[in-house]
């Protein structure tokens, strides 16, 4: 108990909070690569999931990449960005390595959800004489749209897993609070920087399950 | 003479670092494959016993499917970082969160696949007289040995994965090197630990995947029939020509 204790006082500790090298400055660096990486993955992986789920082609390309990207670790990715020229660029090594490791669960997930949709369903709207579009808007979008927020889901988790683990590396990011206290042996410091990864973490995924619901197109109007 | 300046010119690809640092590589990867075998065996022997009582009790099932869930949600830095106040600065540390990690994927698999038994398959045994430990033993787990298999190599790749995150309490086999090579901007040996680590997941991939087809003969029936068919096609035509 003696250690929660510690981090306890650590974190209501005013001082921590503030400064460079404080909570507020440490979450809002995580929260702005992780927002403008899922951005970007959600750009490249989305239409290209959309595309090939809607033309029904390249379904080993959508399957394969999620398991190449499991087996990459994003340590090994985000040192290798580190040792390269790419290290003096800011945070663009960090929000590369985030796009890379965000575009496996989206693009898997929506091209599944996309061919999931009942053939049965996708002919008679054929048959009234939908369009390409027609038929990809008002049929298979909202039908696959449970598990493209699935995959949301799995890609904004990773994101925010992978920018903690960018503070191994010397990026910044809430991770940071962790090595730090790695550094100066302040075990205290270390449980209170978990404590705040993981709470982002779950509020993260809680929030985006809540946004699934309220955008579902399938919810029944109350 | 090149390949000594490898080193000093600082390489992305580097023979002689390779040669004169094999022992620290081979070292790195032996507690890399460790660790990974320990979590993922340890992995599968907490998730057995919770997929059997999720599948046998289903007000269990909520609970067990949602708290590995949260676990899985917690970032792999968080998680080592969380149990060192209880394990300190050791192998056991990481181990532990590896299992905590393996056991959303392992649990779903096995259950998916227990739930996927035939009932028939189930009825038959009952009415042959086998009690519930025996027909779990004898019937229900080798018939989900493919989707459990298909849990374990997905456990393993990751777990070979995430395993270099370890590297922040010294315990991250290859990740350690990666780890070391950092301050100084070592390239070869980023790049020569990365690239073992992705090597060492599709190897335990492939490897298990054989495993997976010694352990379910009866999956790989439908190509042993179609042999013998063929054989008899040859036979039979054989038979016309002799005639």
């Amino acid at each position: 108990m003696g250690v929660l204790g510690d981090a306890w006082t650590w974190l209501v500790t005013g001082s921590n909070w503030s400064g460079e090298g404080g909570i507020w400055t440490r979450l809002t660096e995580h929260l702005y690569v992780s927002g403008v990486a899922l951005g970007i993955a959600c750009l490249i992986a989305l239409p290209v999931a959309f595309l090939l789920g809607h033309l029904g082609k390249g379904g080993a390309l959508a399957v394969n990449v999620s398991n190449i990207g499991r087996a990459v670790p994003v340590f090994a990715v985000l040192a290798i960005f580190m040792v390269s020229p790419l290290r003096s660029a800011g945070y663009v090594p960090t929000i590369v390595a985030l796009v890379l490791f965000a575009v496996p669960p989206l693009l898997t997930n929506a091209y599944v959800g996309m061919r999931e949709v009942d053939r049965a369903v996708v002919e008679a709207a054929r048959g009234m004489g939908m369009s390409g579009p027609q038929l990809f808007l008002r049929v298979e979008l909202p039908l696959a749209y449970p598990l493209v927020m699935t995959g949301l889901r799995s890609a904004a988790v990773q994101v925010v897993a992978t920018a903690s683990i960018a503070a191994m590396v010397g990026q910044g990011g809430l991770g940071r609070i962790i090595t730090a206290g790695f550094n100066t042996y302040d075990t205290a410091q270390v449980v209170a920087g978990a404590v705040l990864v993981a709470l982002l973490a779950l509020v993260v995924e809680g929030a985006l399950v809540l946004l699934g619901r309220v955008c579902s197109p399938l919810r029944k109007s109350a | 003479m090149s390949e000594q300046n490898c080193l000093v010119t600082n390489d992305w690809i580097c023979g002689e670092y390779l040669r004169s640092r094999s022992q620290e590589l081979t070292d790195a990867t032996l507690q890399h494959v460790g660790i990974t075998v320990a979590s993922v065996l340890i992995g599968l022997a907490v998730a057995l016993p919770l997929a059997v009582l999720a599948r046998r009790h289903k007000r269990f099932a909520g609970p067990v499917l949602g708290l590995t869930t949260i676990l899985y949600t917690v970032p792999s830095l968080a998680m080592f970082s969380l149990l060192l106040p209880l394990f300190g600065l050791s192998s056991a540390l990481v181990i532990t969160g590896l299992v905590l990690y393996s056991l959303t994927i392992l649990v779903r698999n096995i259950l998916a696949g227990l739930e996927a038994v035939p009932e028939e398959a189930r009825e038959a045994a009952r009415g042959m007289g086998y009690g519930p430990w025996r027909l779990l033993w004898e019937v229900e787990l080798p018939l989900s040995l493919p989707a459990l298999m298909a849990g374990v190599r997905i456990a393993t790749v990751s777990t070979v994965a995430l395993t270099t995150v370890g590297s922040i309490v010294g315990r991250g086999g290859l990740g350690n090197l990666i780890e070391d090579a950092l301050p100084t901007f070592f390239k070869a040996q980023v790049l020569a630990a990365s690239v073992l680590c992705v090597l060492l997941a599709l190897l335990a991939d492939l490897l298990l995947l054989g495993l997976q087809r010694l352990l379910t003969p009866w999956t790989r029936v439908p190509k042993a029939r179609r042999e013998p068919l063929r054989d008899r096609i040859r036979k039979s035509s054989a038979a016309v020509e002799a005639g």
